[in-house]
């Protein structure tokens, strides 16, 4: 069962408030605090994607961000309502020269930054909208040294 | 926390001062604060991010836009950063190799390549 499920317009102000609570959520659910970091960078990089792709389609609907607290890890969901291209429609259009126009790629390079930080993390999408899940192992109650 | 910006010039080369996070929303603000030095013709940047707490993507995307900008007038964009987080960034992305980063905004004002 989701821990805590977050809804909010697409609108880049939002994208701070989904850093926040996740970071907060994350931090009761026992992510190691080293680790907050690259929790709040990779739910921000995922929402931020989100949005892009809602405003890019014009889609109306908001975000989602679906926090899971597990016995054993922390997970994070981010769904988007935009329509994705299949891969075989991807395909016919080429991908995307790497060196391209920077301020052009960022929904790329915000993938980047999620699969260089987060070790499980899964891209899934189809034409009725993409999800990103990630997620990170919790520690148990603190140890006396 | 929003973002701030103040800049300086020392010597031939102009210093803007980063504080706050840049995200997604924030980082348009930058990227005019980029624009305008290097149409009102400064052309070597240093952009000190000391004060930053967060940087993202979008922010990532800026910086190389302005790098992009200064390059075409023979210019020079540098970092200033000590933060192991904001470094690691660069890392994962392969941009320590784009851009000089110094220790200091000193360092990075001698600094002649």
């Amino acid at each position: 069962m989701a821990t805590v499920e977050l809804l909010f317009s697409a609108l880049p102000e939002h994208v701070r408030t989904a850093r926040l609570v996740a970071a907060a959520v994350a931090r009761r659910a026992g992510v190691d605090e080293a680790v907050l970091d690259e929790v709040r960078l990779a739910v921000g990089e995922a929402c931020t994607r989100a949005v892009g792709l809602h405003a890019s389609h014009g889609v109306t609907t908001p975000v989602r961000v679906v926090l899971i607290e597990d016995e054993k890890k922390f997970s994070i969901e981010v769904g988007d309502d935009a329509p994705h291209l299949s891969a075989a429609d991807a395909a016919a259009g080429g991908p995307g020269e790497a060196s391209g126009a920077p301020e052009e790629g960022e929904d790329d390079m915000g993938l980047a930054v999620i699969s260089g930080l987060v070790d499980d993390v899964e891209v899934t999408a189809d034409e009725s909208g993409g999800l990103i899940r990630m997620s990170w192992p919790t520690i148990p109650a603190p140890v006396l040294p | 926390m929003d973002l701030s910006l103040s800049t300086r010039t020392v010597g031939d080369r102009t210093v803007v001062e980063v504080g706050g996070e840049i995200d997604v929303y924030t980082a348009p603000k930058l990227r005019e604060q980029l624009v305008e030095l290097v149409n009102d013709g400064s052309y070597h940047l240093v952009v000190d991010m000391e004060g930053v707490d967060f940087l993202d993507s979008t922010g990532l995307g800026v910086l190389v836009g302005g790098l992009k900008r200064v390059r075409a007038h023979e210019g020079s964009l540098r970092l200033v950063c000590n933060q192991e987080r904001i470094l690691k960034i660069f890392r994962i992305t392969g941009l320590t190799k784009v851009f000089p980063i110094h220790t200091s905004v000193e360092d990075a004002v001698q600094a002649t390549d």
